[in-house]
């Protein structure tokens, strides 16, 4: 089977990157990388470590276009007659993964968390989390979308060849503005530690024992939805159905309730550390490991265990 | 100004999840279905706020039964001008996207709102959906939104940042947080919702790509381990030994 998977490299190859390729070597079949952004030919290079056969790569189409990013891969699965496409669920395949089902006429299953099953059909988290579901694709052409930290990323082979192409994408209707990027700050999506708080830290001055914590392991911050709604912490910040989805290797919540439409947001995550002062916060039923406490008390004490941990070496 | 914003129906965020039929369908015993909150919060109210400034016609659309008519009466309660339902059960995203394309192929629209995904099967596949199918430039996740003339500029939230873009209309944005404060309809919305217009429009001949065969529940988690807290010292030696995440 021809598999081809898009990338956007816009500045760096992200993890996403390798896991999506990983996963199409994981399917099996010969791999093409579609890619766009500016990263150097040596590191797209090193998706042929993970399975690629080879990297086509057009640096002049504008990821925030869409429909110049589709057009591009519409023309790369023609020439290298792919059946199956790949993306990361990221928000450049969020948007250009259902343009690309109906130019192709290609059944898309979005947020997928395995590899296709012995039946070809693909296990997906629905209901926010609460349930998975098993999607069949009835077209000849199929589209899939990984969900992020879903796939552990295998090395199995050397560098591939890197060669420009021309996606004939035509113009970008869109036009970038204004990039703002806070400096120094993990990104919430991307990161694989982070330490969130709620309405039990009481107000926007205590956030510093929330990120010295999050200092200490590396973390992002992230807060529950009151918490974002009466602005003691930037929206960004904001986790759980209405907010961010996040599916981190450690989620850590001090004074957070538990709610359902907060979990939907992190329930993806690998470990949940629960802190809380009321033992029946229903949080703890979702957490592996639970402190009861009071943040005020406990975060401190968790930021000098986590230093003096990380200055011995193990 | 003519808009048109894509409802769609979800269970309520506190309804039970369960499955029937061998795990073949959702269980729709006592489940409450509410306006689909992205649609309801953003896509509905940042789309009011635009007529009311810029003045011109809001029109919802749902493809769904009959039974989905109590939030298309929500959603107008809450301001939209009219209704249209597509009669058809919403199979899958491709089904969903291109009736919703046909109607506003044949009725000119100068944007079209959708909320940024479905509660239930969280796909954000429809928008972008529309948008091809209409040859129309699309933006995904969008936090703000404002019209000028005949250019619309919006936020979205990318890796790390906020960036700030424009494009010309008609367009199609998919919105999220940020756009909108959520607005409570009134008694007089409500009474006038009676009597606004619906439309129900016969679905255009469209097949399905994809299909849900099978549903499950995740594995119960395993209990929680309780730690003493004053001894975090313990705690960080069991992340690092045992879930091995530091
Ligand atoms: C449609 C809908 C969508 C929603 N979407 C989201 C969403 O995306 N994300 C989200 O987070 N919420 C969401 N909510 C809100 C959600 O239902 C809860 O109201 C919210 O998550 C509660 O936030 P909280 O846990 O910070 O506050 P609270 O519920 O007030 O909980 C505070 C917790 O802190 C504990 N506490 C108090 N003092 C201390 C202390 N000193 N030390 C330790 N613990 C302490 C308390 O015991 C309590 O458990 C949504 C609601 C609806 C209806
Ligand atoms: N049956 C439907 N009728 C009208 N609009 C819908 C329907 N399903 C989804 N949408 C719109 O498309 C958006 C994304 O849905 P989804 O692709 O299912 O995540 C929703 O937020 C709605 O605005």
């Amino acid at each position: 089977m021809n598999i081809l998977v898009y990338i956007n490299s816009s500045n760096h190859l992200a993890k996403s990157a390798f896991e999506a390729v990983a996963y199409a070597k994981k399917i099996g079949g010969t791999i093409t990388v579609v890619a766009t952004g500016s990263v150097d030919d040596a590191t797209l290079g090193t998706l042929g470590e993970y399975g690629a056969q080879k990297v086509l790569i057009d640096r002049s189409v504008a990821t925030e276009d869409s429909q110049q990013v589709t057009r591009l891969i519409a023309k790369a699965a023609e020439s290298t007659g792919a059946e199956l496409i790949i993306f990361s669920h990221d928000l450049v395949a969020k948007a250009v993964a259902p343009r690309l089902s109906v130019r192709l006429k290609a059944g898309l299953i979005s947020g997928a968390v395995d590899v296709p099953n012995a039946n070809g059909q693909v296990k997906v988290n629905v209901f926010s989390g609460k349930a998975f579901g098993f999607v069949s694709v009835k077209s000849a052409k199929k589209i899939i979308s990984l969900l992020p930290n879903s796939f552990q990323p295998e090395k199995t082979g050397s560098a591939c060849s890197v060669e420009a192409f021309d996606g004939a994408a035509g113009t970008s209707a869109i036009k970038v503005i204004e990039t703002k990027m806070p400096e120094g700050e993990i990104p919430l999506p991307e990161a694989e530690l982070v330490v969130s708080a709620g309405r039990g830290l009481k107000g926007p001055e205590n956030w510093g024992i929330v990120e010295d914590l999050a200092k200490a392991l590396g973390a992002a911050t992230a807060c529950s939805r009151p918490v974002a709604d009466i602005g003691w912490r930037p929206h960004h910040e904001h986790v759980g159905q209405t907010g961010v989805a996040i599916r981190p290797n450690l989620y850590i919540a001090a004074g957070i309730s538990g709610a359902i439409q907060h979990l939907a947001g992190v329930n993806g995550s690998k470990v949940i550390v629960v802190i809380n002062t009321d033992p029946e916060a229903p949080f703890f039923k979702a957490a592996d490991y639970g402190v009861v406490g009071d943040a005020f008390e406990v975060l401190p004490k968790l930021t000098e265990a986590v230093k003096k941990f990380r200055s011995t070496p193990h | 100004m003519k808009i048109l914003v894509c409802i769609s129906k979800s269970p309520d965020t506190t309804s039970k999840i369960a499955f029937s039929d061998g795990n073949k369908q959702f269980d729709e015993n006592g489940v409450q279905y509410i306006v689909n909150p992205y649609d309801e919060w953003y896509a509905l109210v940042r789309g009011l706020e635009l007529k009311e400034t810029l003045g011109g016609n809001l029109t919802i659309i749902t493809v769904g039964n009959a039974a989905d008519e109590a939030i298309i009466r929500k959603a107008l309660a809450i301001g939209a001008d009219d209704a249209v339902r597509i009669d058809a059960d919403p199979k899958d995203a491709y089904f969903t996207a291109v009736q919703i394309a046909e109607y506003a192929k044949t009725n000119g629209f100068d944007l079209i709102l959708t909320g940024k995904e479905t509660i239930n099967y969280n796909g954000s596949q429809v928008a972008g959906m529309i948008a091809e199918a209409l040859d129309l430039p699309f933006v995904s996740l969008a936090t703000k939104l404002d019209i000028n003339g005949t250019t619309a500029r919006m936020e979205q939230e990318i890796v790390g940042g906020v960036q700030v873009v424009e494009a010309n209309l008609p367009l199609v944005v998919s919105c999220a947080k940020g756009m909108a404060e959520q607005r409570i309809p009134n008694m007089r919305g409500i009474m006038a919702a009676r009597t606004k217009p619906l439309t129900v429009v016969a679905p255009a001949s469209v097949e399905d790509l994809t299909a849900y065969v099978e549903y499950g529940l995740p594995a119960a988690k395993s209990a929680v381990k309780m730690i003493d807290p004053n001894n975090m010292d313990e705690l960080v030696a069991l992340l690092h030994n045992e879930a091995k995440v530091i």
